[in-house]
């Protein structure tokens, strides 16, 4: 299976996404953000960081760099696209996933681990997990998942949320909804599945020395779900 | 302008110093050059005060590449692998602007280390603010941490471990140390040595602001009512564009392009160029009207004492200028070859066709002036008598729950969750701990590092205090089953120019030199920051350490949480029942005097280097050493992280339990072992002379010391855990 790891100026999780692909059997290609061609690839990740310092609005900048253009073409022939922190915020600016991402609720960045639900399986990145409660780890500053209340409706009624804040039993409730986030959506996706938006950092757990092993899990999964 | 001694003096020269000056150039220095010999003689860039007792410190060994003198240390980690690191200080615009002067302090450090050649791989920190009750501690820890964690994570390098205390001596002066240590192959080293004539002098990074200007100068004088007016000195930090830089500069040292490098850091371009020339023995021509600059119509005053962030000044072989440009074109860097290196051994400055300095580059660095100041001994404290009725009042419980939530020993969570301390995928030890652990990335290896201080204990005895964080340094890098390599020195102080500061200063070093070469535990870089002071008041003398230890398995290095139930646990060193300067004197019987505690090398050197013999058999399942609270706050904290609870023993000790569970004598750690290797454990203790006593058993749910004092876990928790949490919110 081919990936793509996107690196924009200021990315800074390409490298340990290209690790934790590599490491479950991806062959992986780094791009950089100025090429205009994506190569062949089964999966384009846009992964974590600070793309051009966030300093507009975060995403927005790299949601119009040059090689975006052939990563949504790509997402719009049916590609997979999934976007990790900084990526998920790039995804939102180019409108393939609904929705923004606002600064946290206490306006303090927060690094720790969080256990989300998965709310769906009839996609490729989730199809045959035999567990849906994850502890996953987050690092970011602006995860603040918000919509209107039409697109709300919308990504109900086509079961769009990919992943939600929860304690480790599964329930959802405010203490356990780390940012913020509107219904404690915590990763979404677009109406045909192929492109996912997620704050939390599955690359950073993927063997027992580091945070846990639950990455493991998601990466091993979904390179088999390709397969 | 005229120059003359008021305008010198004006520039934080003194008058004396001035007329050094004008013997050396023999003639007035031009504004320009008086601007420069400022930024040069100034006590943050010329170690006037310090350079004679710096002489002191242990600087060699046999893992030690690099000492002290360049941009940061190197020690060898084997397999040619190095590492890079060093700490440094931000005190002075952190309290200015805690956010900006926070920020660059970090991008400053970190920048030293990528200078090298070598990719940050952690960062640290030490913060001490004012009394919790100061109107204005809340928002400088705020800014400080927000600006530490706003640097950090932008350029995606964990922030593993640090240190933060509260005292009211940090009202006017708070303190911000950052420590970045990076990896390098030990092959690939850089230096800020120029070599060579007429090589080509680049400039690269950031454009030049008016930001900063005079910045060195204000860390060198104290604080009066007008510190307000001191803003635009602070730097303005670009995480981004530091970012860029360090790949950018990593990209061009995978080459052969580069003679010498070094960052502008503090007093810029005009130390950044002087230091290359000066180290080279050459001279060094710059044309400034090439400076990249980010403001119109700046003179070669202001472009030359500059402070602005995210810049390097860079020698290159010849024929090397093409290659290089366009690397950092591919980063969107500002790249300009703005000089070269001469045979003059002067530094020639030219703008708009005319030659606005010349200067012989020794006068600014060798002729800079150096002071043997006066400095008072510190008498050692005569011992306070407790009796037993001091304590007879008291119960274990209280006492214990206002240890562990006073603000010097509640957990600092509150601030290690708001910086990106799993990025890299490398830190397995994550803050909290006794050292934050990362592996090197793709071996066996890993790297732990630790920052301390103590500013009570060199407060009130300062050889004594000098030589404890040493230790201490050295114990929480063994706790974490690491051996210790060496050290970094951060040394925060008060005037120079009062007889007891430069004493306290004296005699810190003198404690730390004696430690750092009994445990061959050497310094191999560092940095001083004097002035930490309002008007007459000074800060508690607060040396920090940064100490660095290798793992050479990772799967054995060791966590404080108590693993299992039924294990049994050691404590490890002696309880002689010290009280003065213990947290427990201080807060609880409201006694600021005396003594603080002994500190015996030997014991260290000989605890340490047997709890990690014993970590290398794979007898300890936890380990964590006893510092700020006594046995009783370790043993609470091993039980927090774990989950479980123990029951300890009835002490055998005649002492009073107050004595023994709150005193803070040194060289102790409490470990876990499994009860089936206790013969073993104790053999390998008693043939080494070590001391020891079988502290308890490890249970579930509740700490229980006999039938009167129960606590449970969840108290604990509910003891440490919220202080913090709810004063920032509050």
């Amino acid at each position: 299976m081919k990936s793509s790891v996107i690196t924009f100026p200021g990315s800074n999780c390409d490298r340990d996404m290209d690790v934790a692909l590599n490491k479950f059997g991806f062959v992986n290609k780094m791009v950089w953000h100025d090429d205009n061609e994506l190569p062949k690839s089964d999966l384009v990740v846009l992964p974590g960081g600070f793309s051009y310092g966030d300093y507009l609005r975060c995403g927005s900048m790299a949601s119009k760099s040059r090689i975006m253009q052939s990563v949504i073409n790509f997402a719009k022939s049916g590609g997979l696209v999934m976007g990790i922190c900084n990526g998920f915020q790039i995804l939102v600016e180019t409108g393939l996933v609904p929705g923004v991402l606002l600064r946290n609720k206490y306006l303090e960045f927060i690094c720790k681990n969080v256990h989300v639900k998965v709310n769906d399986k009839e996609n490729p990145y989730f199809k045959n997990l035999d567990k849906n409660i994850f502890e996953f780890h987050i690092a970011h500053n602006e995860g603040n998942y918000f919509c209107t209340k039409d697109q709300l409706k919308e990504i109900n009624d086509n079961n769009q949320v990919a992943i939600y804040y929860c304690n480790e039993k599964g329930q959802l409730d405010d203490q356990h909804n780390p940012n913020g986030s509107l219904k404690n959506i915590a990763g979404i996706f677009n109406k045909e599945k192929n492109v996912l938006g997620m704050m939390p950092h599955p690359e950073r757990m993927i063997d027992q020395s580091l945070s846990g092993e639950d990455g493991s899990i998601f990466f091993d999964n979904l390179i088999n779900n390709l397969k | 302008m005229l120059v003359n001694e008021k305008v010198a003096i004006e520039h934080g020269l003194k008058a004396d110093e001035y007329k050094k000056i004008c013997d050396l150039l023999k003639r007035v220095p031009n504004l320009t050059e008086l601007g420069i010999f400022s930024a040069m003689w100034n006590e943050h860039c010329s170690y006037k005060s310090s350079r004679l007792h710096l002489k002191k410190l242990p600087t060699k060994g046999n893992k030690v590449i690099q000492g002290p003198g360049e941009n940061a240390g190197v020690i060898d980690i084997e397999d040619n692998d190095a590492i890079v690191f060093k700490i440094e200080s931000h005190n002075h615009p952190s309290f200015i602007e805690p956010y900006q002067g926070a920020a660059t302090g970090v991008g400053g450090i970190m920048r030293d280390v990528f200078t090298m050649g070598a990719r940050p791989i952690a960062n640290l920190n030490s913060i001490h603010f004012g009394s919790p009750q100061n109107k204005k501690t809340k928002n400088l820890l705020r800014g400080v941490v927000h600006g530490i964690g706003g640097y950090g994570n932008c350029m995606g390098v964990p922030t593993i471990a640090g240190q933060t205390s509260f005292d009211s001596s940090y009202n006017g002066n708070i303190l911000v140390n950052a420590m970045t240590l990076g990896l390098v192959k030990k092959d690939k080293i850089f230096y800020s040595k120029a070599a060579g004539l007429n090589k080509p002098v680049i400039y690269v990074g950031s454009k030049t602001g008016r930001d900063g200007i005079h910045g060195a100068s204000m860390a060198s004088a104290s604080f009066d009512e007008k510190i307000e007016e001191k803003k635009p000195t602070v730097q303005v930090g670009d995480p981004f564009t530091e970012k860029l830089l360090l790949e950018a500069c990593l990209e061009l040292m995978a080459g052969d392009s580069i003679i010498a490098i070094q960052d502008m850091g503090a007093a810029g371009l005009t130390s950044s160029s002087i230091e290359m020339a000066s180290k080279g023995s050459l001279g060094i021509k710059i044309n400034l009207d090439k400076v990249p600059c980010r403001e119109t119509k700046m003179t070669p005053y202001e472009i030359m004492l500059s402070e602005s962030q995210e810049r390097m000044l860079i020698v290159l072989e010849n024929g090397k200028e093409e290659h290089a440009k366009k690397i950092f074109e591919k980063w969107n860097l500002d790249f300009a070859v703005i000089g070269k290196t001469t045979n003059s051994k002067n530094i020639e400055l030219f703008f708009n066709n005319e030659q606005v300095a010349n200067i012989p580059i020794n006068t600014l660095v060798e002729n800079s002036p150096m002071y043997d100041r006066k400095w008072k001994k510190a008498k050692l404290p005569k011992k306070n008598k407790f009796k037993n009725e001091d304590f007879n009042n008291l119960k274990i419980k209280d006492v214990l729950k206002k240890i562990l939530s006073n603000y010097n020993v509640c957990s600092k969570e509150w601030i290690w969750q708001q910086y990106d301390h799993t990025v890299m995928g490398d830190t397995i030890q994550k803050p909290g701990g006794d050292s934050g652990v990362v592996r090197v990335h793709g071996t066996n290896k890993a790297v732990a590092a630790s920052v301390d201080s103590s500013a009570v204990y060199c407060w009130a005895h300062p050889l004594t205090g000098g030589k404890q964080v040493v230790a201490e340094s050295w114990r929480n890098l063994i706790s974490v089953g690491a051996k210790p390599i060496a050290i970094t020195n951060c040394l925060n102080f008060g005037s120079p120019e009062n007889e007891e500061n430069m004493g306290e200063f004296v005699e810190c070093v003198q404690g730390i030199a004696e430690a750092s070469k009994y445990l061959n535990f050497p310094i191999v870089s560092g940095n001083v920051s004097f002035y930490n002071q309002t008007k007459e008041v000074g800060i508690k003398p607060t040396p920090a350490i940064g100490g660095v230890g290798l793992i050479k398995n990772y799967k054995k290095m060791i966590t404080m949480k108590f693993k299992e139930v039924n294990n049994l646990v050691l404590i490890v060193g002696k309880t002689e029942g010290h009280i003065d300067q213990s947290l427990f004197a201080r807060i609880i019987l409201d006694e600021k005097n005396g003594p603080p505690p002994e500190v015996n090398l030997f014991n260290e050197k000989n605890n340490g280097e047997s709890i990690l013999d014993l970590i290398q058999k794979d007898f300890i399942k936890s380990a964590h050493d006893i510092s700020l609270g006594g046995l009783l706050t370790a043993v609470s904290k091993m039980c927090i992280k774990g989950n479980k609870g123990i029951k300890l023993n009835k002490s055998k000790n005649l002492m009073n339990e107050i004595e023994y569970f709150f005193s803070e004598d040194q060289g102790r750690y409490i470990i876990e072992i499994n009860p089936k290797d206790l013969k073993e454990v104790t053999k390998i203790l008693d043939k080494n002379s070590v001391h020891y006593e079988e502290l308890g058993i490890i249970i579930d749910n509740e700490l229980i010391i006999n039938q009167k004092t129960k606590v449970t876990i969840d108290e604990l928790k509910s003891y440490n855990s919220n202080w913090l949490k709810n004063y920032m919110r509050s």
